[in-house]
């Protein structure tokens, strides 16, 4: 255990390494694993970040969805809506047209019979003026007898 | 056991336990045994090859771990180098709260380093003496029990001692940095006696300086000597193992099992100390 000049060498040695380590060998590699620590900070701060935006997005997303099934719904049954007042004025309208066209039938058919009934009774006045004078064997005059050939025509 | 072969045993163990020396005697170059006489300005020639060579390798890794560093994904080699640089920023961070572009290097340094050189202490203890031994006969013409190969530096008192040194000088430079010349010197005389009385503390200050004087030189010494003690008993057990025959083999597993524990906590509890003692000298409060 004897101290000699080794030691001189020794601490030249030791402080060269030291000096070295520090101008060249520990800033790079402190640099590198920092400027790596912060890019994974920034990394997870990202992630951290689009997993909220995603959150927001879906969550966005379900409004929209919700809101268009609401607006959706609404015009189905603004639709139904529509189709059942369409629906009724058609059924108004075809029921009116319906009343209309028989009504004019019936007065047609009223007039019809009317014109008819009243052909008719002419015809059976002429037929009773006919067999009358036929019976009387005479003619008689018209028109001194129409007081009686009218009240005729009224009973028939 | 004849007498013969005891001294056999000791020489072998002595052979192990002696530094390759270099020194010049009379203006010429001399290597190991006529350097008895060298004194002081010996050189340790294997001390210094092996632990210039580990920490120019600690360096060479590092530097080309630092050099293809990318902030992409890391390979292994990078993450491995990584890993070690965090382990130390960490404990760096977490006990020295000062600001120093030199602690963390410091600290890595002397971590990396020791360790190496530590590591050497597994390497079976007679393979590179003997190897060195062959070539210094074959090659050099040298008898073989004169070639010494201590492969492990911190088996050297030297060389801890160096290290030791070196952060002493760092604590007083970062002492005086951060409070002064004065503050230091008042640190050492202040305390840990102090009296609001002026003469009385003046009365104090022998004391005070005495203890804070070897509380301070304590810290380099029980620095060197932790390291070097550990690792030399350690050596010295490798080496008793590797004298008794073939029950080496499960005796020198277990204790090499063991000595990796031995390696690691001794170069890391090096680093914390330098840590520890160098956040002592910056902080205010004593």
């Amino acid at each position: 255990m004897n101290l000699n000049a080794t030691l001189l060498g020794e601490l030249i040695a030791f402080a060269v390494f030291v000096l070295f380590c520090m101008k060249f060998v520990w800033p790079p590699l402190m640099g590198a694993i920092e400027a790596r620590q912060k890019k994974i900070a920034d990394g997870l701060a990202a992630s951290d970040r689009a997993e909220k935006d995603l959150a927001l997005a879906q969550d966005k997303a379900k409004d929209q969805l919700k809101d268009a099934k609401a607006q959706a719904a609404d015009i189905i049954e603004q639709a139904k809506k529509r189709e059942a007042k369409m629906l009724d004025e058609a059924v108004h309208k075809a029921n009116a047209e319906r009343e209309n066209i028989l009504a004019i039938g019936r007065a047609e058919l009223e007039a019809e019979r009317n014109r008819l009934r009243e052909e008719l009774r002419k015809q059976v006045a002429a037929l009773a003026v006919a067999g009358a004078e036929k019976i009387l064997q005479r003619s008689i005059d018209e028109a001194a007898h129409s007081d009686i050939l009218e009240k005729l025509v009224q009973e028939l | 056991m004849a007498a013969g072969e005891e001294l056999t045993l000791s020489s072998h163990i002595q052979h192990h336990l002696t530094n390759a020396k270099m020194c010049t005697v009379d203006g010429s170059v001399a290597f190991n045994k006529a350097c008895s006489e060298a004194g002081f300005w010996t050189w340790h020639v294997d001390t210094l090859a092996w632990s210039i060579g580990l920490g120019l390798l600690f360096l060479w890794i590092f530097r080309s771990a630092a050099t293809k560093a990318t902030t992409g994904v890391p390979g292994k080699f990078q993450c491995f180098i990584e890993m070690v640089v965090e382990l130390v920023a960490t404990n760096v961070k977490d006990t020295y709260h000062g600001k120093s572009k030199l602690i963390a290097p410091l600290a890595l340094t002397i971590f990396v380093w020791v360790f190496l050189m530590n590591l050497m202490d597994l390497i079976p203890v007679d393979f590179l003496p003997a190897f060195a031994g062959f070539v210094g006969e074959q090659a050099l013409g040298m008898d073989s029990q004169d070639v010494y190969m201590k492969i492990v530096p911190t088996t050297d008192i030297n060389l801890t001692a160096a290290l030791a040194i070196g952060v002493f000088i760092l604590m007083i430079g970062y002492s005086i940095r951060i409070k002064g010349v004065l503050g230091f010197i008042k640190e050492l005389t202040l305390h840990p006696f102090s009296s609001k009385n002026v003469p009385l503390q003046i009365a104090l200050i022998p004391f005070n300086l005495l203890l804070e004087t070897i509380a301070l030189v304590a810290k380099p010494f029980s620095l060197a000597l932790r390291l070097f003690g550990n690792l030399y008993a350690g050596e010295m057990i490798f080496i008793l193992i590797g004298a008794i025959g073939l029950m080496q083999l499960p005796l020198h597993f277990v204790w090499a099992v063991f000595h990796i524990l031995v390696i690691v906590l001794q170069a890391f509890v090096f680093m914390m100390l330098t840590i520890v003692y160098l956040s002592m000298a910056s902080s205010d409060n004593h």
